[in-house]
């Protein structure tokens, strides 16, 4: 059976994954209104890093073929 | 356990990206995958119901707070915060913490050992048939009311957030919960509560996080807060000496006996929302050690519920109003505040996910109440009441068809609460009037040999009754608040507590009253259910850092150091 926590490996590396993608993109290409406070820190750059490496290690860690081996 | 939400305001806070609508349906498309992947695993009753009773304790914990942790919570507590201050705080530690712990230590064991698959299955056991059947009838009208309160709300927020039409909302979430949990049972219902535990937290730490950095650290927040509106607003105690000298308008009184000895007591250990996912645990350590990891993170929560509320009493420009009010000049409410953080520190991306954390708040919630209210209803309803004879097939079946009745009839709700809005208040008031009396019933039954069914029977129904007594009371005429919350300036969570105070004390009365005039039960009848005639089963010989008691003692210790550290 797979576990519980590969299943959120899953959603936070996509979740992550796309964020740094938004963040980076902004970074690249700043809005002229950001709209938001503290852009300048670009929390989506390392907010969304942070959930990719943590659902990279579940979705390693909790794998199916891990688990089975 | 959750405060008045009802939002008013026809604006929309926010605006989403497509990244945020790809995060948000990537999360539908999960829940959903999940279900299907678990629908093989619900083939027996004791899988479907009891999610086969193999969930580890770090699954069962994590998912009895999730089951809590909804989407009302998130955004009511953080207007509570708001309004009263970091005195809401109080529903996070001293109103729950204790109960967590009690309910591990010493009530776990009584549950687990007699194999009940419910709260109304236990007081079968302990008092008989009709305190079952009155504890099961009323716990399921509710459960089913709740849900579709719950759905509404969720509804209107997100026609407030985000623009979307109250009947898209409604309908997607609940048939999405209908198709996951008729599925794959109470195994999907805890496996979406903690990925949705996950994604709430991914989805909020960045409010505190940013805003701390905003406010210009914890220290300068403060200092913000008094000037902007009093010192009191961040003092978890020295306030509470006087009904008169916080913003809550409660005495200490009322959070250690009404909050922290009853309501959260029979909320934690009575609600049959909660306790199931314990009940699924794998064996008694972790049984005993799921409420204690709850306990652990419950502790955690204020940093992103109650923080943010104080974060915008300091940087947000604008002042937030009761409900009534900004019904009627069209500004933003202490409700707002969450999804007002939110847009403002949450870009592309991260906002998606905000909003992710919302719906999944508000999911896990409809989904803990329908698995709850399918349980009770096929064990301690249909079958005892309706069809005793039926196969372990026939039962599932009853399970799953309930399961999206249930939702059908929470569908109903929403809608009738969207004709009278009224409808709203009165079945969040009548839920909070079984919790206390109930809390009597089975902590009596636990710990006192010489209570009887009668006397059971009877303390229930007379403290249900006291309880909706004195709510009626205080609607007719208002001035009676002088005499149940002891002050005419208690505010409704005041009241609530001491409601319940008075409502498990009278069910405490007529319960022993009524036993001590009645038969005493055969100590026979009573092994494995009461205190001195069970022997209570040990975790076994394993290392200290292995027993749930070391680890209840070290979330002592955290708590006491928190409360002083923000008296």
């Amino acid at each position: 059976m797979i576990s519980i926590w590969f299943f959120i490996g899953i959603s936070l590396a996509v979740n992550g994954a796309l964020i740094l993608a938004a963040g980076i993109y902004q970074f690249v290409y700043p809005p002229v209104n950001p709209g938001v406070v503290l852009f300048n820190l670009h929390a989506g750059i390392w907010w969304g890093a942070t959930l990719l490496v943590i659902g990279l290690v579940y979705c390693f860690k909790f794998s199916p073929g891990r688990r089975h081996s | 356990m959750t405060p008045m939400l009802a939002i008013n305001v026809p604006t929309r806070l926010v605006l989403l990206t497509p990244v945020d609508i790809v995060i948000v349906v990537f999360y539908f498309a999960l829940v959903l995958c999940i279900g299907w992947y678990l629908r093989g695993r619900a083939n027996t009753a004791e899988d479907f119901f009891m999610a086969g009773r193999e969930m580890t304790a770090w699954v069962a914990g994590l998912s009895f707070l999730s089951a809590n942790l909804g989407a009302l919570e998130l955004m009511g507590w953080a207007g509570s915060a708001y309004q009263y201050g970091i005195l809401a705080t109080h529903w996070y530690w001293i109103g729950a913490i204790p109960a967590m712990l009690f309910l591990a230590l010493v009530m776990m064991p009584f549950y687990y050992i007699s194999k009940t698959h419910s709260v109304p299955g236990y007081l079968k056991l302990r008092f008989g048939e009709p305190s079952r059947a009155l504890s099961a009838v009323s716990f399921a009208l509710m459960t089913v009311l709740m849900s579709g309160v719950n759905m509404f709300a969720m509804a209107k927020v997100m026609q407030i957030i985000l623009g979307w039409d109250i009947n898209f909302s409604i309908w997607v979430s609940s048939l999405t919960v209908a198709i996951y949990v008729s599925l794959g049972g109470l195994r999907s219902a805890i496996f979406n509560e903690v990925l949705q535990f996950f994604l709430i937290w991914a989805g909020a730490l960045l409010i505190p996080v940013l805003g701390l950095h905003e406010a210009g650290g914890w220290t300068n927040l403060k200092l913000q807060i008094a000037q902007r509106t009093s010192a009191q607003y961040i003092h978890l105690w020295s306030g509470l000496g006087s009904f008169t000298a916080n913003p809550m308008g409660i005495h200490w009184t009322g959070i250690v006996f009404g909050l922290a000895a009853i309501m959260s007591m029979g909320y934690w250990t009575t609600d049959f929302l909660v306790v199931q996912r314990i009940l699924a645990a794998k064996d008694i350590r972790s049984a005993e050690m799921a409420p204690i990891i709850g306990a652990g993170f419950k502790m955690m929560v204020p940093f992103i519920v109650i923080l943010p509320g104080l974060l915008g009493l300091a940087v947000l420009p604008e002042k937030l109003v009761p409900e009534s009010v900004a019904a009627v000049t069209g500004g933003h409410s202490y409700n707002d505040v969450f999804p007002l953080m939110l847009a403002r520190y949450c870009g592309p991306g991260l906002l998606g996910l905000g909003v992710t954390a919302l719906i999944a708040g508000f999911m896990s919630g409809m989904a803990g109440n329908v698995s709850a209210f399918t349980t009770v209803w096929t064990y301690d309803i249909y079958r005892p009441l309706i069809n005793n004879k039926g196969s372990d097939h026939h039962y599932v079946n009853v399970g799953r068809w309930t399961t999206v009745i249930g939702v059908l009839v929470s569908v109903g709700t929403a809608y009738l609460v969207m004709q009278f809005a009224s409808i709203m208040d009165y079945v969040q008031a009548l839920f909070s009037f079984f919790i206390a009396p109930l809390f009597g019933t089975v902590v009596l039954g636990m710990l006192w040999k010489r209570a009887t069914g009668a006397g059971g029977f009877w303390g229930l129904l007379c403290g249900t009754i006291s309880s909706i007594s004195m709510w009626t009371w205080v609607k007719v005429d208002p001035s009676a608040l002088r005499y149940v919350a002891l002050s005419p300036h208690a505010k409704a969570l005041a009241q609530d507590m001491y409601q319940g105070l008075w409502s498990f004390i009278v069910c405490v009365v007529v319960t022993v009253a009524v036993s001590l005039k009645t038969e005493p039960m055969p100590d026979s009848e009573l092994t494995g259910l009461v205190y001195g005639l069970t022997v209570v089963p040990s975790v076994g010989n394993v290392a200290l850092y292995r027993k749930p008691l070391f680890w209840a003692a070290v979330v002592t210790v955290i708590f006491f150091a928190l409360n002083i550290i923000f008296w």
